[in-house]
């Protein structure tokens, strides 16, 4: 490895003039030399897919990858409430300004500002983007585009289409993409799992993937290489995110040394449906706008197995109303979700698995009426029913916190390039934008900017400096990887031992959620550590992976991606451990303010943490990008 | 719960394929019917034998990648729900539930319960897109559009790709798929630049692509998760009957 030289390459000038000026300097790769390059992009979720169909747009030769068996199933197609943009539609005061700073407040002063303020910038032109392409948002009778409020914010900017704005954005991406494919630009590889990545004199040049359905192991070559794989939050095993979604991708190119920033900034979301038990896949996601007329508590008494109807008013504890009087039921996301995690913890969970909390409407029926409850929740009551069976307006809903998010990932620089010359990361692949806490619907936006606006003039200022040289597959760093990645499966099919790879996921998923969950101390973490270190060896002795690698093997597949999570997962809780201090969604128990919010240490933790491999997890490097902050002035959050 | 299962099994899409009886035991009524599937599997993995292969991702019904003919039905007895979504309090505990795959032509199988889909997107890549360059939009709100309008374009828009439709055709016709992005696109102002070559060319690649013809049977609407109208094919027809008088392309075949 180079000498460690962290330049985010933030270009010079005000922010406001900042990507005007850095679009205005950048090499440009003349039209008809575009064919010429090859470029990678792994993943067509928001941000793979808008970034695919944009550089073949521009005439550069694409090839495209996903896990999935259709571009269009990628996970981003699951997001639901909405994507910000500060139009100013509503005319309530809404500026690009403040939306930057929004989400540098959001994310807790954790993340770049040149980075956040070119993402509000961009979120304008995202929406003309996705409108243009027939994206059906919702609108008012005049038939301009109608706006929400969502978490964070004091003005209404968030566009939507229904509960399913994810899915509309994204089949708008992949509409654009399909029409590249059409026209012969991008080649489009579906069911292949990217398994490691091509570096040569020190640049990316090429994947290794396996073929999902056949189990070859097939090598490409290109130009560069986009990675917009996704989020970790399976490493919980138990999340809101899809069962494929993994962190094999990024993990990998981590180990042929891209840096890996943030990796404990993760979010954990307060409503969402609590596990029934054994043999569950996902957790999903119920709105948390629920909170606005549902009154959380569980019962006073320990292990109380009453159905909840027969425990008397003053038999309740309305725990977030009596810790924080002020705000009720409505404290911030994290303070929720942490305050009732320790209530199970301490044995009042309800429920058949005790993790779980009542969020209970009879108060509000009883002074609204049941008609205004239908009408302002009625499709949230009806997927509560549908999915447990059960009737919330009789009964009270039972919800609980669950993984949703991770803000860490690849470190990029002001480019989207990582450390990896030619390598760059997406989406949220990479680490970027919205530091300790992402607020709603920025997620959407982020990927957008990313694929749509900003890859496209990046990476021409790479490629023009590095010609296209023919390189083949038939380098032999293309073999070495190839065999490296052929060693692994051999040797994961090999071990023939007891353990499933469900139990190992889903034991993993235990340590991750106990301890580099919601609340984090150093006991803990370093219990966590070494309960890791502990699993991990015995996956390499004593898992089960059945069939073969020349078929269809799910067993196989996940064996993979759970092998990885076994050593992201350490180096989650190493850096958790390493950053003393609470910010955003890492709240470590030590730092905390007399009144339990999160206490952040600017004077000691105003950075970034970078990670760098070096063999064995526990050598991994810490390096520091710090932050400045010109424009919006760190404070503490306050909720009062 | 207790149940018998009687599944499909086929090793790959030259192998002859047979039906299997599994039994499975303590499942949750919460369970989904995949999350059975993935007990059973567990089961199997564990008696080191083949577990069976399918579809899923979101398991919230929303991807589309999950499809399977349960007991003759496509995604199962429920009406408007995914077989990810269906939860397996569904059937009566003891009960024999027969599980296939998503038969057409146009979807070979590939194991078990996984068949190849891509034809949906090759349909779509004929023409379901409108042609706008990145960056060369007007202002989202240059073009006013009527609620209504935006809001029809969304129940057509709302489609997952999942294949029910043609699962459950008796002809194996893509004409729902299809006709849910006309109709999407034709309602909007955007797309109108180029209506007429996208319904020929689509339903040109509907018929390329082995799809058989739609006689109206409605099936496709019964068994669609998201509720998708037929009215979509009827516009799907006008569409096309309004391409040929202006003078586009006819089908390769009817
Ligand atoms: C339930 C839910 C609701 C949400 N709601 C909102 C919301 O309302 N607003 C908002 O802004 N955000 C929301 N989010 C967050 C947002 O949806 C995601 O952060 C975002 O969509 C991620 O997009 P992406 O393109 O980075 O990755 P993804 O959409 O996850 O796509 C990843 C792609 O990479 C591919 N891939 C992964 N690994 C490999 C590999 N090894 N080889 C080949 N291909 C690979 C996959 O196949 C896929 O195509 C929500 C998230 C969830 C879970
Ligand atoms: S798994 Fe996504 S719709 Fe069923």
């Amino acid at each position: 490895m180079s000498q460690v030289v962290l330049d985010a390459k933030i270009p010079k000038g005000p922010i406001e003039d900042k990507w005007s000026n850095h679009k205005a300097s950048v090499k440009l790769v003349n039209p008809a030399n575009k064919r010429k390059y090859t470029i990678i992009v792994v993943g067509t979720g928001l941000a793979g897919a808008s970034a695919a169909a944009s550089l073949a747009e521009l005439g550069y030769n694409v090839l495209n990858f996903c896990i999935q068996d259709s571009p269009r199933r990628a996970h981003s197609v699951a997001a639901q409430g909405g994507i910000n943009a500060a139009k100013n539609y509503q005319n309530d005061g809404d500026s690009v300004f403040r939306l930057f700073h929004d989400t540098i407040k959001g994310g807790d002063y954790r993340a770049r500002e040149a980075n956040v303020y070119r993402l509000a910038e961009l979120s304008l032109n995202i929406i003309d983007q996705a409108v243009a392409q027939g994206v059906p948002f919702a609108r008012e009778y005049g038939g301009m585009l109608a706006n929400r409020s969502f978490g964070g914010a004091q003005v209404s900017r968030t566009f939507y289409a229904r509960g399913q704005t994810g899915q509309q954005l994204l089949l708008g991406a992949y509409s654009a993409l399909m029409r590249q494919v059409a026209a012969g630009r991008v080649k489009l590889y579906a069911r292949r799992e990217m398994l490691d990545l091509v570096v040569i004199d020190g640049r990316a040049r090429g994947i290794i993937c396996r073929n999902l359905i056949t189990g070859e192991i097939e090598a490409y070559a290109g130009d560069a290489v986009c990675l917009a794989t996704g989020g970790y939050s399976t490493v919980y095993y138990l999340s809101t995110n899809a069962v494929n979604s993994n962190g094999t991708a990024a993990w990998r190119c981590f180990k042929k040394g891209a840096f890996f920033a943030n990796p404990c900034f993760t979010q954990i979301h307060p409503t969402c449906l609590p596990e029934t038990g054994s043999g569950q896949s996902k957790l999903t996601l119920m709105s948390e706008s629920l909170r606005n007329d549902g009154r959380v508590w569980v019962p006073k008494k320990k292990g109380d197995t009453r159905p909840p109807h027969e425990i008397p008013e003053d038999e309740r504890d309305y725990f977030l109303e009596r810790r924080y009087p002020a705000f009720g039921n409505l404290v911030p996301r994290d303070i929720a979700s942490r305050a009732a995690k320790a209530i199970c913890d301490e044995g009042y969970g309800v429920g058949p698995t005790g993790r779980a909390v009542y969020l209970d409407f009879a108060e509000a029926i009883n002074r609204l009426g049941i008609d205004v409850i239908r009408e302002r929740y009625g499709n949230l009551f009806d997927m509560y029913r549908e999915i447990t069976g059960e009737d919330p307006y009789k009964t009270p809903m039972r919800i609980y916190p669950a993984p949703h998010y991770t803000m860490g990932g690849l470190w990029v620089d002001y480019n989207l390039m990582t450390t990896i010359p030619g390598l760059y990361a997406l989406g949220e692949a990479n680490f970027s934008d919205h530091g300790a806490n992402r607020l709603g619907a920025s997620a959407l936006m982020q990927g957008l900017a990313d694929g749509y606006f900003i890859i496209p003039v990046t990476i021409g200022d790479f490629l023009a400096d590095h010609r296209p040289d023919g390189l083949s597959t038939d380098h032999p760093a293309f073999a070495q990887a190839i065999k490296d990645v052929e060693d692994q499966i051999k040797r994961l099919l090999s071990i023939k031992g007891k353990k499933t790879v469900r139990e190992f996921h889903w034991e993993l998923g235990r340590i991750m959620w106990d301890y580099v969950g919601m609340a984090r101390n150093a006991q803990g973490l370093t219990k966590a550590i070494s309960d890791i270190r502990a699993l991990r060896e015995e996956f390499w002795k004593n898992v089960k992976v059945v069939g073969e690698n020349e078929d269809y093997n799910k067993s196989l597949e996940f064996a993979g991606r759970v092998a990885d999570y076994l050593e992201l997962g350490e180096l989650m809780a190493m850096d958790a451990l390493d950053r003393e201090e609470s910010c955003g969604g890492h709240f470590r128990e030590e730092y905390q303010t007399p009144d339990g919010e999160a206490l952040r240490r600017d004077d000691l933790f105003c950075h970034v943490s970078v990670w760098e491999h070096k063999g064995d997890i526990k050598d991994s490097v810490r390096h520091k990008e710090p932050l400045e902050f010109e424009y919006v002035k760190p404070t503490q959050r306050s909720y009062k | 719960m207790k149940f018998r299962l009687k599944i499909w099994r086929q090793a790959g899409p030259d192998q002859p394929g047979r039906f299997e009886e599994y039994t499975v035991d303590n499942i949750s009524p919460d369970m989904s019917f995949l999350e059975m599937l993935d007990e059973l599997n567990e089961e199997l993995v564990r008696q080191d034998k083949d577990p069976i292969a399918f579809d899923s991702d979101c398991r919230e019904g929303i991807c589309g990648a999950c499809g399977l003919m349960i007991n003759g039905m496509a995604h199962g007895p429920k009406l408007g729900c995914t077989t990810c979504e269906l939860r397996m309090r569904e059937f009566p505990d003891g009960s024999l539930i027969t599980v296939e795959p998503f038969r057409a032509d146009a979807f070979p199988v590939i194991k078990d319960l996984v068949v190849d889909r891509s034809a949906l997107d090759r349909i779509i890549a004929a023409g379901g897109y409108i042609s706008v360059n990145t960056g060369s939009a007007p202002d989202a709100n240059a073009i006013p559009i009527p609620k209504e309008i935006a809001e029809e374009a969304m129940d057509a828009a709302a489609c997952i790709g999942c294949g029910a439709c043609v699962a459950a055709c008796p002809n194996a016709s893509a004409a729902l798929f299809t006709g849910a992005k006309i109709s999407q696109l034709a309602l909007l102002p955007q797309g109108h630049p180029e209506r007429e070559r996208r319904v020929i060319s689509m339903v040109n690649q509907m018929d390329i692509e082995g799809f058989g013809n739609c006689s109206n049977h409605g099936e496709c609407e019964a068994a669609c998760p998201k509720g998708i109208s037929i009215v979509n094919i009827a516009r799907m027809r006008r569409e096309y009957i309004r391409a040929v008088r202006t003078g586009g392309q006819v089908r390769a075949s009817v």
